[in-house]
């Protein structure tokens, strides 16, 4: 296989976006993309998205952004795996490239859900609909129910769940492109309205549009496009049960720990290598538990690292400068891709007043359902 | 839904049919071809217990739109005698002591009811044990 770089980055702001289309925002990440490797052609497209087709009643996603990019005829599909959609369509890009197939291959993630769709019921589909949609949960019920496991296992509490919310809107608030750029106190978080027991609102990822892109070619071609590329070193996904109920054990996502244990072996990297990571935030919960599965803290610590500030700016292994899903946003299909921006420009040394200092290696996870589906990729400075 | 969708489900969802492996004995609801524990294609039909303990939980506050009369409502995932686990709303007690543990029994109930001239969907529902 070839080496891989990430050459151009783009993306729109997060948020409730009223002026702007489903194809508005992947054009807007798509361009910025190209233009920011100086880049006009392209090999190939993969769109990361999970649910157009129930948010705005659009599928066959490829050819629309391929015509809408002015790329019409480069090969272009979608790439689908609930609201790991976006890491991997970077998946799909990455494999692209290093088999030799392509050269120039876009990566996008997009998705609008603010345009009227019941959201809760769209996102309630990358669960089990027979087993366990049927009987009323709802996504934020189902990490609920990760979150309560966990507290009977770990002795995990609401509070330690809040820290990590006080953390993402810390960290968001210094993000231009974050949805909610403002800072939250513990009792905000613990006085928040109730969404499913023990989750409050402000320990749940909120509803937003937005797109991303990146931009691959090999890395022996990078220098033509820019002075700083990155390389991604792993390219690894797991998958485990859809339903929650068929899980080994509730209070683990164990597709994130095969992920990682898949990406640290490609990478030849251990957890300690790590300088910099974004994770799939969409609950307080999941955060805990991928610091756990990534080994970035023991089993059963995950609960202290926010509190103690160990994956705060500054902390041992800082994690979500960008504000992660809770504070930047969670357009689902896009965020894979975003959180792969935010390694980027962390490796770049572009982050500004969330630089975290010397980091040349970072991670990203992102995740699908309710923990069925785990993407990581690890980069690393050119 | 389509009226086949909703008949295909009923042997499960009215009388708790599992599948249990014929090679290591997993029990897996609903049934399926595979078995998720050893690979065994081999697997016979079997009736679940209609009772259960409650391995974890939650209040659901902000529900689907076809729940909206409901909340807030239990629900739980509820580990039978076989071994199988099932996600289920749990009903007739106070939503915040549904808790991990908690034993509960199995009974035939309305789950949902579509739009106007729709399906009454059924299946069943966790009650207090004993009740």
């Amino acid at each position: 296989m070839r080496e891989v770089a990430v050459i151009g980055t783009g993306m729109t702001r997060f948020g409730e976006l009223w002026d702007s289309s489903l194809r508005d925002l992947c054009v807007e990440a798509g361009l910025k993309a190209l233009e920011s490797a100086g880049a006009d052609k392209l090999d190939s497209i993969y769109i990361g998205n999970m649910s157009a087709g129930q948010f705005v009643g659009q599928e066959h996603l490829g050819p629309l952004m391929a015509d809408y990019l002015g790329m019409a005829g480069v090969p272009a599909a979608r790439v689908e795996s609930a609201c790991a959609s976006g890491g991997m369509a970077l998946r799909s890009a990455f494999f692209e490239v290093a088999s030799g197939a392509s050269d120039l291959v876009l990566a996008a993630g997009v998705e609008k859900m603010n345009d009227g769709a019941d959201v809760t019921g769209v996102l309630a589909t990358a669960s089990d609909q027979e087993a366990e949609v049927y009987y009323g949960v709802t996504f934020p019920g189902l990490y609920a129910m990760v979150a309560r496991a966990h507290m009977e296992k770990y002795g995990t509490t609401v509070e330690d769940m809040s820290w990590v919310s006080v953390k993402a809107h810390r960290n968001g608030a210094r993000n231009p492109n974050a949805q909610f750029r403002r800072l939250v106190s513990l009792e905000d978080v613990m006085m928040s309205t109730m969404v499913a027991e023990p989750l409050r609102m402000l320990h749940c990822s909120p509803v937003t549009d937005g797109a991303a892109a990146v931009l691959l070619c090999p890395v022996d071609r990078a220098k033509e496009f820019t002075d700083r590329p990155v390389k991604i070193l792993a390219s690894a996904a797991a998958t485990s049960t859809l339903s929650l109920t068929h899980r080994k054990d509730m209070a683990d996502l164990d597709v994130v720990e095969l992920s990682a244990e898949r990406a640290y072996k490609m990478a030849g990297l251990t957890p300690g290598d790590i300088h910099v990571a974004e994770v799939h935030d969409c609950f307080a919960i999941a955060e805990i538990c991928c610091y756990e599965a990534l080994g970035f803290v023991e089993r059963g610590k995950g609960k202290d690292a926010a509190k103690d500030g160990v994956t705060d700016l500054g902390g041992r292994i800082p994690v979500n400068m960008s504000g992660g899903l809770k504070s930047k946003g969670h357009p689902v299909g896009a965020t894979g891709i975003a959180q792969a921006i935010t390694i980027v420009e962390q490796l770049r040394g572009e982050a500004g007043e969330s630089q975290v200092e010397g980091a040349r290696v970072g991670l990203a996870q992102n995740m699908g359902g309710s923990g069925a589906s785990s993407v990581i990729h690890i980069f690393q400075g050119v | 839904m389509p009226s086949p969708r909703y008949i295909r489900e009923i042997p499960a969802r009215y009388r708790l049919e599992a599948s249990r492996c014929t090679a290591c004995g997993k029990v897996v609801y609903p049934g399926r071809k595979v078995c998720p524990s050893c690979g065994s294609r081999e697997a016979e039909t079997v009736r679940l217990s209609t009772k259960g303990t409650v391995v974890t939980s939650t209040v659901i506050h902000v529900p689907p739109d076809e729940f909206l009369n409901e909340a807030p409502y239990a629900m739980a995932v509820v580990e039978t005698p076989e071994g199988a686990r099932l996600m289920t709303q749990i009903v007739d007690c106070d939503p915040s002591t549904v808790l991990p543990g908690m034993m509960v029994d199995l009974e035939f109930r309305r789950v949902r009811e579509e739009r106007k001239s729709g399906i009454l969907c059924y299946g069943h529902k966790g009650v207090p044990a004993g009740t």
